[in-house]
């Protein structure tokens, strides 16, 4: 295959088959310009359409080039490099060992289960891509090396909030959706080895229209793309569709090509439509035979071309997503796209330096730490013992392991019932006592979050963020009112609290609120049904196991409320003449306070 | 013999590709060479970089007066944070150093430096010799024995004997270091960090080894805050700070895509067609410094200075001092020979947006706040 098969989608209209072609063409990009590309995400679950499009990949590449896999739990040592533990140990002198990055230059690397990578691989990774350079200095090591290689980031989230770290997603070119690989399509012709090698020759000598940098950078911004590295990656990848073509000039069907594969999956708005968006008209257009230069009196600028290509292959309900899309804008917290880090053990976490200690199963060998503490004593040890065969004598007290720091960050979560019935100076109080708890949190570093409820619904004002300003000005915009759907509040806390949980996050929910539910999960009213709701959705705190406080803000504290606060495994505290120090002081017991196992 | 190092096998790309290796099989009185980037590969030139002039011209600043404290860069992923502080090695002029010394100590320094400069000298005077000053990367993974310095275990080893491998902080002595995403270093390290820097020296009590040696520099750093906050202790070790984001115009866009793109198709050829503005800017900071010494601080700047930090409220009297040496440097390279309030007012903001007490929940911007206090006490 050569050429740009894909037909390119008439304004307005999309096909699918198409989408399916312009992916595997991506894969033949990427093989003629790993480096400048940077690489991919695929976002879908493991399975063999995704396996074509890596084998596809592989077959382009050159013969014997790099493919390796990065696994979820790599260490520093092996990712950067380090001590080889056998060869030292065997020969008493350190051994320096290759770490899977510098293994990797001129090829690719494979990130499995992107979305759940630490954010410090991530970094690493990242800093590489960036300098095209690796730089260690660890265990007895410091060098600096060229490295450039291309990273295939596999995203296996389920869920919207599952997804690869920014940092990553913005350093590769493209993002590919496995849904669009249609099984049923027979596979597209392969581009052979031989074909990519010519590409890359071409490669450097490829020119560009003078407009097409202004022209990508327009549709970005009409996207609403901040980021300046995808008109970058857009032109890198005009050029290298304009090399697999065999030509020396990029043209509109490459730079239609990049706008979709590149500009399109990055897209954050549906761009205002033009007002002669209609010009070419159908009557005129229907094979799809036509040729572009029988248009060319009606043929759209570059930039609108570009719009247009991207526009097609906007990622589906992108109108859906936008309104997640403007509060995660809104929200700019830095999402570190970890998920599912549902416990830590003892040999994960942050290194934090190495200890002597006795010597049990399950502890990390800290070597280099230990050579050098065994180090000085090595020609009293060979004095003493001749006839003693070991090259390296290491005793007990010589050895270090790694200790690692486990994260424990906390996610306070504010429940606030802002309903009628929660008087104004109750939420005045309520916003005073979490004010008070925000520089807690700043010292401590936790993170803070705010859920509304009041009306029909529960409303999450703040995400879980870092940012006290953003608190703040979130509790400031607090309007109460309305009836009190407990129920839908309590169900709201709880998923927060569990996403939080698998971010490994320890989450601590603070409800205030008077008890006097009457609105039901379906927003009608009824004292009895929303009362009956809110308790069984309360059960659900108990069994998770996550601590919890309830602040009793009404006036004469109920029954009810000492119900629901057993029913949750809470505390209970009736803080009728509440004030925000007291509120305060109470929440501080609670972060401290274990889970409720009783 | 190749010794230590047999199972490491050194890059194999390209003519121009090279893997410095260190940490084993050195001989224990050479200088420890510094990792820079710039030799390596073909920096993107400092002076290429589209707009971000408060950025480029604090780094400037840095270079001219070191004792000012260095510079932390906020942004955004993306906005050539890492490409400016990395370009700004080739800028710097060369130093003295004693010829022989591991710790490259200033011979014209009072105090003769280290005690292996003692040794050496012998009574006599030092021998010098001229070489770059060090841009010191801290990369990401580093352990705290690269960083600190250690046993050389090669030695304790194989010949039993017990000596310091220096390591990073000493190659940064004198120079700079440069710590990327500073808000993602590790704990441990920052302590460490902090305490070298505030004194200047680093002590290593470890593994039966009991050295100090001086180790004075520069600290740049660059992060994104959104990602976590900066300890103010470690804010304050900066001295200036500066904010940086991805150009909002589209003209601006488009010539940082441009620049960019023909930078990748031809690094030499670009760097060749900026040479002469490289060469221009590396002039400036020269003279720069050498004016440094004849600009006068009138007692009323001084008065003025002090009058602006008590408005904001500054925690003690760091803000004051490095406002003072910033304008001061400021005047320098624009070649003014008096430094007055309209080099306060411009350098008051880099100067003093890290250093207001923070009042978590306070709304107001920190640089809002500078501006404010700016218009109170000089007037509109």
């Amino acid at each position: 295959m050569s050429g740009n098969s894909a037909p390119i989608a008439k304004q307005g209209q999309v096909d699918l088959a198409g989408e399916d072609a312009v992916a595997f063409q991506a894969a033949a990009l990427m093989a003629i310009d790993p480096a400048g590309l940077s690489g991919a995400v695929l976002r879908g679950p493991a399975d063999s359409r995704r396996d074509e499009w890596l084998d596809s990949l592989r077959n382009m590449l050159p013969r014997g080039a790099p493919w390796r896999r990065v696994p979820l739990g790599i260490t520093d040592g092996r990712l950067l490099g380090g001590l080889d533990l056998v060869a030292s140990l065997s020969t008493g002198r350190p051994i320096a060992q290759q770490g899977l990055l510098a293994e990797s230059d001129g090829g690719i690397v494979i990130l499995p289960m992107a979305e759940r990578v630490e954010g410090e691989t991530i970094a690493k990774i990242t800093a590489v891509l960036d300098q095209a350079a690796l730089r260690v200095a660890r265990e007895g090591i410091t060098f600096s090396q060229q490295v450039s290689l291309g990273v295939i980031a596999l995203d296996e989230g389920a869920t919207e909030e599952e997804h690869v770290a920014e940092a990553l997603s913005d350093r590769l070119a493209f993002q590919i959706s496995c849904a669009v690989f249609d099984p049923r399509q027979a596979p597209p012709t392969k581009t052979s080895r031989a074909e990519i090698m010519a590409a890359r020759e071409l490669l450097p000598r490829v020119c560009i229209p003078a407009d097409l940098p202004e022209a990508f950078c327009a549709a970005a911004l009409a996207l609403g793309i901040e980021s300046l590295r995808a008109p970058i990656f857009a032109l890198r990848c005009a050029r290298a569709s304009a090399a697999l073509a065999g030509r020396a000039e990029v043209t509109r069907e490459d730079a239609a090509l990049a706008a979709r594969l590149v500009l399109a999956p990055r897209a954050r708005q549906i761009p205002e439509a033009p007002a002669d968006e209609e010009a070419p008209s159908p009557p005129q257009e229907q094979d799809s035979g036509q040729e572009n230069s029988q248009r060319a009196e009606e043929q759209p600028s570059l930039e609108d071309l570009i719009l247009a290509a991207a526009q097609a292959s906007l990622p589906k309900g992108l109108l859906a997503g936008l309104g997640v899309a403007a509060r995660q804008m809104a929200r700019q917290a830095a999402s570190s796209g970890r998920s599912g880090m549902m416990r830590r053990s003892a040999r994960r976490g942050r290194p934090i330096g190495a200890r002597p200690t006795a010597w049990r199963a399950g502890l990390r060998l800290a070597l280099v730490e230990t050579l050098r503490a065994a180090a000085p004593w090595q020609e009293y040890r060979r004095r003493e013992k001749p006839h003693h065969a070991a090259l390296v004598h290491i005793r007990r007290e010589d050895v270090r392991i790694r200790r690692f720091k486990q994260h424990s960050e906390t996610t306070t979560i504010f429940l606030v019932d802002a309903s009628g019935s929660a008087a104004l100076h109750r939420l005045a109080e309520a916003k005073g006592a979490v004010e008070l708890l925000l520089s807690d949190c700043y010292v401590r570093r936790d993170r803070v979050a705010v859920i509304a409820f009041r009306g029909r619904g529960a409303e999450i004002l703040l995400e879980p963020t870092h940012s006290l300003v953003r608190a703040k000005r979130s509790l400031a915009a607090l309007p109460g009112g309305g009836g009190t759907p407990l129920a839908a509040g309590i169900a709201a806390g709880f998923a927060m609290a569990e996403s939080s949980r698998k971010r490994g996050q320890t989450p601590v929910i603070v409800a205030l609120t008077d008890g006097r539910a009457n609105v039901t999960r379906d927003g009608m009213g009824g004292r009895a049904v929303a009362e009956s709701e809110a308790l069984d959705t309360a059960r659900l705190f108990k069994a998770a196991g996550i601590a919890t406080l309830l602040i009793d803000t009404a006036p004469r504290p109920q029954a009810f409320s000492r119900d629901l606060a057993s029913a949750m495994g809470a505390r209970y505290v009736p803080l009728p003449f509440a004030d925000a120090t007291r509120m305060s002081a109470a929440v501080r017991e609670a972060a401290r306070m274990p889970a409720p196992g009783s | 013999m190749d010794g230590a190092l047999t199972g490491f096998r050194p890059a194999s790309r390209g003519p121009d590709a090279q893997s410095s290796r260190r940490g084993v099989s050195r001989r224990r009185d050479e200088a420890p060479a510094p990792i820079t980037s710039p030799r390596i590969r073909n920096a993107y030139p400092f002076s290429a970089i589209v707009g971000q002039e408060e950025m480029k011209r604090a780094l400037m600043i840095a270079a001219v007066d070191p004792s000012i404290g260095g510079v932390l860069v906020f942004g955004d992923r993306g906005t050539g944070k890492s490409t400016a502080v990395r370009s700004l090695a080739a800028l710097l002029p060369e130093m003295a150093i004693v010829a022989g010394c591991p710790y490259a100590c200033d011979p014209a320094s009072p105090s003769g430096g280290c005690a292996h400069c003692a040794v050496l000298a012998k009574g006599k005077k030092h021998e010098r010799r001229m070489v770059p000053v060090p841009v010191v990367d801290l990369p990401l993974g580093t352990t705290e024995d690269r960083l600190a310095g250690a046993l050389d275990i090669e030695r304790a080893l194989a010949e039993g004997v017990k000596a310091f491998e220096p390591g990073l902080l000493a190659a940064a002595h004198r120079g700079f270091l440069y710590i990327d995403e500073v808000n993602l270093l590790e704990d441990h390290l920052v302590d460490l960090l902090l305490d070298v820097a505030a004194s200047g020296e680093n002590v290593v009590e470890r593994e039966g080894i009991s050295l100090r040696h001086p180790a004075r520099f520069v600290l740049i750093g660059s992060g994104n805050p959104e990602e976590g906050e900066l300890r103010p202790q470690l804010l304050d070790r900066f001295g200036l700070s500066v904010e940086v984001a991805t150009p909002k115009d589209l003209a601006s866009r488009v010539e940082v895509v441009c620049r960019r793109d023909s930078y990748d198709r031809d690094p030499q050829g670009f760097l060749k067609h900026w040479s002469k503005d490289e060469a221009q800017i590396r002039d400036t900071v020269l003279a720069g410094r050498k004016r440094l010494g004849s600009v006068t601080l009138p007692l009323g700047t001084i008065e003025k200075a002090a009058e602006l930090c008590m408005a904001l409220g500054t925690d003690g009297l760091r803000g004051e001092l490095t406002l003072v040496r910033a304008a001061r440097a400021l005047a320098a390279l624009e070649g003014d020979l008096e430094v007055g309030p309209v080099h306060l007012r411009r350098m008051a903001p880099s100067a003093l947006r890290h250093r207001l007490r923070r009042n978590p929940l306070d709304e107001t911007v920190a640089t809002t706040r500078v501006e404010k206090a700016l218009e109170d006490v000089f007037g509109a």
